[in-house]
Order: C-alpha cells, then structure tokens, then sequence
C-alpha cells in the first residue's frame, strides 16, 4: 500500500519469519535425526547438523517397516480413492444438474447429509458392513421374507456373503461413499451456459454424448483440483485401513509407522523411526509442492 | 438455481445417480442405522442376538466417570486447539496479505503442514517432545522432571494439542489468506486515502468481511478435532497416561475393537454423531444467516 510503515514492516517480516521455521522446523528435525546413529540421536542436547548415517537409516526403516510394498498399497489405495470420487461424483452431479424426475430432490438431501458425518464416528457398524458387504441386503430379503420365499420355490437358502477385509475394494468403498465432490461438480455444472446445451441438443446429441464430449472436458480443471485433495486425503487416512488390512500385505505406509515404535512404555530408536516418518511424509509434501494450484483450489471449492 | 435446458429421458438421468446411491446406502446408511441399532440392543454373550434394551446402553455410558471424562478432554482439546490454529493462521495470513517482499514465498511454505498425515506428525512430535530425546530432555536436565507426556496427563495433552495445532494451521492458513484476497481491493485503498492505517483497516474493513470464514472454519476445526485427532492419540499417547488424552474417537474405537463391546460403542458413535449434527445445523442455520457483510 502507498504509506511508508517501517516498524510495521519489520514486525510483519520478523512475525512472518518465525511462522515459517514453526512450519518447516519438524520436517528439518526429523531429517537431522534421520541422519544420525543411535546413541547421537539421543544426545542432549540433539545434534543440530546431520550426520553421516542419513542412508543406512533409511534402508533399516524400508526394511523393518517394508515399506517397498506398503507405498505401493498406498498408491494404489489413494489413486483408486481419488478416480473414485472424480468419476462417481461426476455422474451423479449430471443425474441431479441435467435430469427432472420424481424423487430428485430426494436424492439430493440424501447425499447431502453425507457431508455431516465423518467414516470415524460411524466406524464400528462400517467395519462390520466391510465384513461382509452384502449383509444390508441378506438382512432386507430376510425382513421382507423375500428369501423365505425363494427358499420355498427354488429349495435354496440364501445367504449372501461377500467379505472385503484385507482388500483393495474394501479400502476403497467406503471413503468414496461420501458428498465431497458431487456439490463440486454441482456448482460447476450449473454455470455452464444452457446454451451449450440447447446447441448440443440441436446438433442430435443425447445426454451421454453431451456428458461425455462435452461436459466432462469442460470440467478438467475441477477433476484436477478434486482428484489432488482426494489423493492426498485417502493417502493420509489411518484409523480405516488400520482397521481393515489385518494381514500387513495390505497394510499402508501411514498404517506400518506403527512398526517403528514398540508397544506401550518403550523408547523407539528414534533414527530409524524419523528416517521411517521421512519417507511417509515425503510422497503427500511433493503432490502439495507440485499441485499447489490445484490442492488450494480443490479445497477452498470442496469444503465451501 | 435450476437449469432451463434438462434431458427428457430421466430413466436414464436416474441411471446416472445409481453408482453413487449405493455405496452410500451401503456404507452410509446402513451402518448409520445399525449404529442406531445397537445402541438400543444388547448382544447376547454367547450368540443368539441381540436383545432390546431401549435406552439402558446411554444411561450406563452417561454414568460412567470414563465417559465425562472423555467427553471434558475432547472438549478442551477442541478448543484449545482449535483456538491456537485460528489465531496463529489468522495473523500470518493477514501479514502474508500486506504483500511485502517474501509473501508469495510464505504462501508456499506455510501450507506444507496440511499435506502431511497425522501419524507421521505425531511420530515427529513424539520425537520433537520426547522427555529423553529430542528438545525438552534439554529443558529436563535443567528443572528434572519438568516435563514427561509419559506420566503426567496435562503434558500429553499439550503434547497432541501442540501436533494437532501445527497441522490444521496450515489448513486454516489457506481459507483465510483467500477470504483476505477476495476482499475487494478498492475497499482497502480507498480507507487508506481517508487516512486509515493499516491496524485500522484490519479491525473495522478486513476483520469483520472474512467473519464468514471465521465461522465456518471454527465449526470445520472442532469437528475435525473430534476425528483428526485420532491418528495422532494412538501414535503420541494411546490415550494415556490414565485416560488423560482418551478422546472421544480413541475411546470409541478401544471400547469397540479392543473391548468389543459394540452396543456400548455404538450409543458413543450416536452421541458423537448428534453433537456433530447439531455444530452442523448450528453452522448452517444461525451463524451463516446471521453473519453476512457481502
């Protein structure tokens, strides 16, 4: 601005300098320690330059973590997630934007109310649905007597059973079952002129030539913003995969740190496990870096 | 808002919402009202199902010592946190937004927090805060027994409320700096030609136009506070030392899976829920209606 406020301008740098070691200090920390062997790690006080053991570290905290694999799970976790949203959310933003039918609105409010509660506090009943994925609809066909019926006709019992612990699916599911990114598609699409439409529509074409050649290309840059923050969210998850993959091939990186620091009342070695905690953080830290544009974006539109 | 222009074929527009209306019935819905569920049955200890009880699993939570307890340290985390992460986020957004030399540069840096997962941080803070290791065994060796996450409860809690904190002001960092620079600019200059300062402008231009913001992040940062949290209590604390840091989720999830006791489970995740409900309802309805400058 046009006045001259030195004192000001000293204090707003001095402010905004200590803010920033706050925010980069316990990534600095954790790759110093990482660095170090074990007993001068816990010196007192910590050595403040590295030290000379940064990649041993590293190979020790891949191999007792395995966390080879376990990245892997992850990306493959957070990817699937991340496709999930961007393409699910897509279809049903166009069924609720571009449709009239009874029931509508229904169907709106219905996703919408998913926005209020998070997977943590409905965990348990949600673990015992990934046991077996199709118990909601045994347990309709028993309460209608749908399948006392088919037992008397056809002689068979039914017993639907489709378990998705320790797999891809059931990681993948329930965090997509959510609102997040179908009322960001939704604000999208309704600004889309109607023109367009009424011009498609004119040329022969029908709903799903108009969502696929038309529609999706124009919201590029919101699948973009929506697929960076569902990545990084689903990459960041814990308290579901812990729950989920009890056999550790499926586990993910977040989920193995656990490996790294030993039960109740003992002291981890703390080199192994800040060089375990350096390669967890460091996948999440460069999508931020390289996608800042679209991580900032697609969080300001999501959430609002 | 409505669009003019629709497609007329709406058994095809319904085929479009299919995909998503199941997976959320399935693992939405459903465990929404088996929740409900439990929470008024019992399951029998030797199989054979679960029988009614009505509202016996609330009465039996809410009069036990473990579960206010729970519900206290929740609520002061809550706010302790979600206190810090505002105000810090606040102030360095709005100097970020003077646009001195070095701005763009804090804009870059200072929302990297957010990216990382909350077990990772809480493993770096675990470090960071150790009582052996790390900064504070600098500050034990001059006062010894100063400071010990390990045994005494107020210290885990400031350890977790200090991890939870460092994260989500990275996250409250972004909403602001874009409330400030939706902020008009015209606005600002032309309080300044009138002879306002920059303290000036902040408190009766900038300040009350991004109160929205303020409101909506306050109710975002406790709910999160409720579900957030839970990476880092298990990796920081497990909840102790003696229940100190043994909130709402943790106990939701140890009650569950590790006493497996789901009806008493159950009716916490019903609580839980209903609080988040109402911080919802109360967003949406009073504080969106009532705080509008725009």
């Amino acid at each position: 601005m046009v006045e001259r406020t030195p004192i000001l301008n000293f204090v707003t740098h001095l402010v905004l300098f200590i803010g920033f070691m706050l925010a980069v200090a316990p990534f600095v920390i954790v790759a110093i320690a990482a660095s170090h062997n074990l007993k001068e790690v816990n010196d007192v006080p910590m050595p403040l330059l590295p030290g000379g053991d940064f990649w041993a570290n590293i190979k020790t905290a891949w191999i007792t973590a395995g966390l080879g694999p376990k990245l892997l799970n992850s990306f493959i976790f957070a990817a699937g997630v991340a496709a999930g949203k961007v393409i699910i959310s897509a279809l049903t933003a166009f069924s609720i934007v571009y449709f009239r039918y009874p029931g509508r609105t229904l169907i709106f409010w219905l996703i919408f109310i998913t926005l209020m509660l998070p997977l943590e506090v409905r965990i348990v009943p949600t673990y015992a649905v990934a046991a077996n994925v199709l118990s909601p609809y045994q347990a309709i066909l028993d309460v209608t007597g749908l399948s006392w019926l088919i037992e008397k006709i056809s002689g068979v019992q039914v017993s639907l059973s489709l378990g998705l612990l320790n797999s891809y699916t059931g990681l993948i599911l329930p965090l997509i079952a959510t609102a997040t990114g179908t009322f960001l598609y939704r604000q999208f699409f309704l600004t889309v002129p109607d023109e367009l439409t009424e011009a498609a529509r004119m040329d022969g074409a029908g709903a799903l030539r108009f969502f696929i050649d038309i529609l999706l290309p124009l919201s590029r840059t919101n699948m973009a913003a929506l697929g960076t923050i569902m990545f990084l969210w689903a990459w960041n998850q814990y308290l579901w995969p812990l729950l989920v993959t009890t056999d550790p091939a499926h586990a993910t990186a977040v989920t193995e740190l656990k490996q790294l620091i030993p039960n109740v009342g003992g002291i981890p070695e703390w080199n192994i496990a800040m060089a375990g905690t350096l390669i967890v953080m460091l996948p999440p830290l460069v999508v931020v870096v390289a996608m800042q544009r679209w991580f900032v974006r697609g969080l300001i539109a999501t959430e609002k | 808002m409505e669009k003019r222009v629709t497609f007329s074929r709406w058994t095809v527009g319904i085929l479009f919402a299919v995909p998503q209306m199941l997976l959320i019935f399935t693992f939405f819905y459903w465990p929404a009202g088996q929740a409900v569920y439990w929470s008024l049955t019992l399951q029998q200890p030797w199989g054979g199902g679960n029988i009614w009880v009505g509202l016996d699993n609330f009465r039996s939570i809410l009069a036990s010592a473990d579960y206010w307890n729970s519900i206290t340290a929740s609520l002061a985390f809550a706010a302790i946190s979600t206190g810090l992460a505002m105000v810090i986020a606040l102030v360095l957004a709005a100097l970020t937004d003077r646009q001195l030399a070095g701005s763009r540069f804090y804009r870059v840096v200072l929302i990297w927090p957010y990216g990382i997962a909350a077990p990772a941080l809480a493993l770096a803070f675990r470090f960071i805060l150790a009582p052996e290791a790390g900064f504070m065994a600098v500050v034990n060796r001059a006062w010894p027994g100063f400071w010990d996450p390990g045994l005494d409860g107020a210290d885990a809690m400031a350890s977790i409320i200090a991890a939870f904190s460092w994260k989500y002001v990275g996250y409250n960092f972004i909403f602001f700096l874009a409330a400030f620079q939706a902020i008009p600019r015209s606005l600002i200059e032309a309080s300044a030609m009138d002879g306002a300062g920059v303290v000036r402008r902040f408190r009766d231009i900038q300040f009350p136009l991004i109160t929205p913001t303020i409101f909506f992040l306050l109710v975002i940062n406790i709910t999160e506070s409720f579900q957030d949290s839970f990476g880092i209590v298990d990796i920081m604390t497990s909840g102790g030392p003696a229940n100190a840091t043994n909130l709402m989720v943790y106990k939701i999830y140890s009650d569950g899976f590790k006493g497996l006791d789901y009806s008493g489970a159950a009716a916490q995740s019903i609580i839980l829920m209903m609080l988040i409900v109402v911080l919802t309802i109360f967003q949406f309805r009073f504080i969106e209606r009532r705080v509008h400058y725009r």
